[in-house]
């Protein structure tokens, strides 16, 4: 077996072990009466060496893939994904082991499990590097701002258990409708994994000439079934079904057909998961954040984010910066990327100052700690996929 | 102002919310509160004790952390607005033409694009409301700092070790109870404590442990950082600090480098490289099957030259310093200046051959080459034919008022006008010659048809030189011992003393991590047999441990 097909191996016994150790770290919640009790119990114990072995593992991708293609894994949307995923689980056993709470892998662990779920969707095949990525800056920049974002990851997944548990879900509110809101979105992240992966093993392509934003002639392939046309579309393929919309030139149609496609899949996934349980899907994970201690997770999600900031400043931002001067020769250029780096950055500046001095604890840090989240993931998927500038690797 | 004198006999200044030596609440909100706030130590800072004068108006404003918070955010906003659309610098029509820009944009995004336009968020980073908010953002970082950072250090160098108790009672933690031998206790105490790498003061039956105190100085560190960087962003603006040009060079071309005097630059080659299915590794074979062309390398051969010093002015004595190839990643440095491989265009015409023939009978005179840059006006042939330049026009663009007109002088689209003296026509034929077209006043017998031409590369360099350079590293450098100082390390502080008898009063604080600070207390009141103390802000450990026991 060669080493890329290893590799590829290696990733899939790691996501099969994330979901394995959830379920323990389920059983451990579940069985116990209360944090104090469980901190010891042996699910969680099997739970975390469980963890453990997919996390060497998902590393043993990692270390192949580097061997084959020469280059730190980190070069697409699919290697960073991926190694965003791997520092989300690394992150959480240095937190675990702080603070020994089988909550937090309850709900880190899925997270990691999507996140890897959703790199898979992007092309997968090693990649030779374009020269602008020829250098070792890529290694230390792109590595250091992922172990940062996941560290960072690691407190809106705190923030998230703090929420489940404090915001009653028995009476009608604004914090319930966002609770369920973020909800709503992991399962659009799923219905774009389901999508895509159906339409993947169907086969579907369908080609397309069209005039792009600078009105010369291109040519596109989409993956799903077309609802949107690129602007003065042609169908190449005659069996394509005809677009039902034509879409000017700044909007790359494509990328929203899948996403309308997503969406679609995402609501009817949502659907039947409220129709087989009768409740929010928030009601029904509350159950397991009940027993989490409020402090302990006030101050992992304070915790990681102390961690997490200095390593993603250096990583996203000082790196950054002195890579951008090498092969761009500026150190800003006020590309949307490093404008949104500096714009999580700012975010959490402005968390760690609504903390220490203005007292912001409990609920309203736990929710600056999602929204953090949301803007690093934001600038990961919709920065990549929709503004695209320098950075649009994928 | 008056001083505020304690009942431990201290002079506070004014503003003081605990006295700087025993601890003592001495406002009235604080004497009622009860947990007391520990933030700067309850020091008088400027910010909350002058409220008078506009100088103590502005002051509060930029001290105050809302404000502050306040400026991050609209930073925040208007950084994410500029996202939207592509900003000016990256729109691809003359970026001098407001017209031209308006037009893209209203092209592109209708509307909304002109409103971006409009409201002149299309160069956002650059506007005056930006640089406004930075530079509010660097007036209030200052002060907050100097506000706080002043009577925190020195509150905390003025500290007792022996605090009131009614101090040590609004401590978020807090314990008192009796132990069967106190002294034992407090040695055993300050036993353990030390072996957990604390500092400890003793006075008077009281201790008071501290450690990692110089995490309290982080913020301020890296706020200080933060005001270099912000001060080297500034100095760009000045003269010599800073040079940004950029410059064309096509293959075989000598030129004067723009912003480095003296410098000349001469390119010997442009390479652009592109992965093969043969030569690259294998397990890159299928991604080059599905993107198609990846390019490997853009590359420009260089030789970096420099005029003699003694030569004299206007000449062009040079002394070679290197040969280089600059490619994307790797700039040439030299003398503070670096310069980047940015762009390229490919086969621009360098020389056109052609060949002066007769009509009738195809009989060629022979051939003769034009250099595009510099025609030569006259181009002896064979048999005593030649043919004149009598026109050339580098970038064609049809014809105005009965003349030919170039657009540019760039050869994209090369004509001439010949007149060809032949021995049978010794006063000349005149002929236009453009790409795939010739025109004649009046049928000529004789013509210039083309046979080949010679095409070269051209590469797109940017010249930087930055001095500010090291200001905003060192900057950086600040910013991050400053953070990861205020970040990985936090400042505790645990207070035993006696009380009545064989009493025992434990207090303790840190400014984060709470979670720490309690396990080390938790060891060091088992070791020292110390009473237990309950944690005021967290009610679920506490009623855990009892519903565990039952």
């Amino acid at each position: 077996m060669g080493l890329a097909a290893l590799s590829a191996n290696l990733l899939l016994v790691a996501f099969i072990a994330y979901l394995v150790a959830t379920l323990f770290f389920g059983g451990a919640v579940k069985g116990a009466k209360s944090e104090a009790s469980y901190r010891n119990h042996r699910w969680g114990n099997v739970g975390i060496t469980i963890t453990i072995i997919g996390f060497v593992t998902h590393l043993g991708y990692f270390i192949t893939r580097w061997m084959a293609s020469g280059h730190a894994p980190v070069s697409n949307m699919f290697e960073f994904t991926t190694a965003f995923g791997m520092m989300l689980v690394g992150a959480f056993i240095l937190l675990f082991f702080m603070y020994r709470t089988p909550s937090l892998g309850l709900f880190a662990l899925p997270i990691a499990v999507i996140i890897i779920g959703y790199a898979s969707m992007f092309p997968r095949e090693i990649t030779p590097l374009i020269p602008a990525l020829q250098s070792y800056w890529l290694t230390i920049h792109v590595i250091t701002a992922a172990l940062g974002e996941a560290i960072l990851a690691i407190s809106a997944v705190a923030g998230l258990i703090y929420l489940l548990k404090h915001v009653d879900l028995t009476k009608k509110s604004k914090e319930r409708f966002w609770l369920e809101a973020v909800m709503f979105t992991v399962v659009l992240v799923l219905g774009f994994v389901v999508s895509s992966t159906t339409f993947k093993m169907t086969g579907y392509e369908a080609h397309f000439t069209y005039i792009d934003k600078n009105e010369m002639p291109a040519k596109i392939e989409y993956n799903y079934p077309p609802l949107f046309g690129m602007n003065g579309y042609e169908i190449q393929s005659p069996e394509a079904m005809e677009p039902l919309v034509e879409m000017p030139a700044v909007i790359n149609a494509k990328t929203l057909t899948t996403f309308v496609w997503s969406v679609l899949t995402g609501i009817v996934l949502y659907l039947i998961l409220r129709l087989i349980f009768r409740r929010p899907l928030a009601a029904l994970f509350q159950p397991f954040a009940k027993k989490a201690n409020s402090q302990l997770m006030d101050e992992i999600g304070y915790r990681s984010v102390l961690i997490g900031f200095p390593v993603f400043t250096l990583g996203a931002l000082i790196f950054a910066m002195i890579w951008a001067h090498e092969a761009w020769s500026r150190f800003w250029g006020w590309d949307p990327k490093e404008v949104w780096a500096l714009i999580t950055w700012l975010f959490y500046a402005a968390f760690l100052h609504l903390r220490l001095s203005k007292g912001w604890e409990g609920k309203k840090s736990a929710w600056l700690a999602v929204i953090g989240f949301v803007i690093i993931m934001f600038n990961l998927i919709a920065v990549n996929l929709i503004i695209a500038g320098l950075h649009s690797y994928a | 102002m008056s001083k505020i004198k304690c009942q431990c006999g201290h002079d506070n200044p004014f503003g003081t919310v605990l006295c700087e030596r025993c601890g003592r609440p001495l406002t009235e909100e604080a004497k009622k509160s009860e947990v007391v706030d520990m933030r700067y130590e309850g020091s008088a800072r400027r910010s909350q004790t002058y409220k008078r004068s506009i100088i103590d108006k502005v002051w509060n404003f930029f001290s105050s952390v809302k404000v502050g918070v306040g400026i991050i955010l609209a930073v925040l906003v208007t950084s994410a607005i500029g996202t939207l659309f592509p900003q000016k610098f990256y729109v691809p029509v003359n970026q001098n033409s407001g017209a031209e820009l308006l037009a893209y944009y209203e092209r592109l995004y209708g509307f909304v694009g002109t409103l971006y336009y409009k409201l002149g968020f299309y160069d956002m980073y650059n506007s005056w409301w930006f640089k406004t908010l930075i530079g509010m953002l660097g007036t209030s970082i200052i002060i907050a700092s100097v506000d706080r950072v002043i009577p925190l250090y020195k509150s905390l160098k003025k500290q007792r070790t022996k605090r009131h108790s009614s101090f040590m009672r609004r401590q978020r933690i807090y314990g008192e109870g009796q132990s069967v031998d106190a002294d034992t206790s407090l040695a055993k105490a300050e036993e353990k404590l030390k072996s957990m790498k604390y500092n400890i003061k003793t006075e008077d039956g009281a201790i008071l442990a501290e450690k990692y105190r110089f995490s309290r100085w982080g913020p301020y560190v890296n706020h200080t950082g933060l005001i270099i960087f912000l001060f080297g962003v500034l100095l760009r603006g000045i003269p010599g600090f800073y040079v940004d040009e950029t410059m064309w060079i096509r293959e075989g071309e000598l030129r004067a480098i723009p912003g480095a005097p003296n410098y000349y630059l001469e390119s010997k080659d442009f390479i652009i490289e592109t992965y093969s299915k043969e030569e690259a590794d294998e397990v890159f074979g299928q991604a080059i099957d599905r993107v198609g062309t990846i390019v490997k390398t853009y590359q420009t051969d260089v030789s970096l030259y420099k005029k003699k010093e003694d030569s004299l002015p206007g000449s062009t004595d040079l002394e070679h310093i290197k040969d280089y190839p600059i490619i994307v990643n790797k700039p040439l440095k030299f003398d503070g200046y670096n310069i980047f491989q940015m762009d390229y265009r490919l086969n621009e015409l360098k020389s056109m051959t052609m060949q002066l023939i007769e009509k009738e009978t195809g009989k060629s005179f022979g051939q003769f080459t034009i250099n595009l840059d510099e025609p030569e006006g006259v181009y002896e042939l064979n048999d005593g034919a030649r043919v004149d330049l009598i026109g050339y026009y580098a970038d064609y663009d049809g014809v105005e008022d009965g003349e030919p007109v170039s657009k540019s002088p760039i050869p994209n689209n090369p004509a001439f006008i010949f007149n060809m003296i032949t021995p049978e026509k010794p006063q000349g034929e005149k002929s236009f010659v453009a790409i795939r077209q010739t025109l004649e006043t009046e049928e000529n017998a004789y013509q210039v048809k083309f046979v080949s031409a010679e095409t070269r590369d051209i590469s797109g360099l940017t010249i930087r030189k930055d001095k500010t350079l090291y200001i905003l590293l060192l900057g950086g450098i600040i910013f991050m011992i400053g953070v990861i100082q205020g970040s990985y390390w936090n400042h505790r502080r645990i207070w035993i003393q006696k009380g009545e008898g064989n009493q025992l009063l434990l207090a303790a604080h840190t400014n984060k991590n709470w979670f720490s600070l309690k396990k080390e207390l938790d060891a060091v009141k088992d070791f020292a047999n110390l009473p237990s103390y309950e944690d005021r802000q967290d009610n679920e450990s506490s009623t855990e441990e009892e519903e565990g026991e039952k």
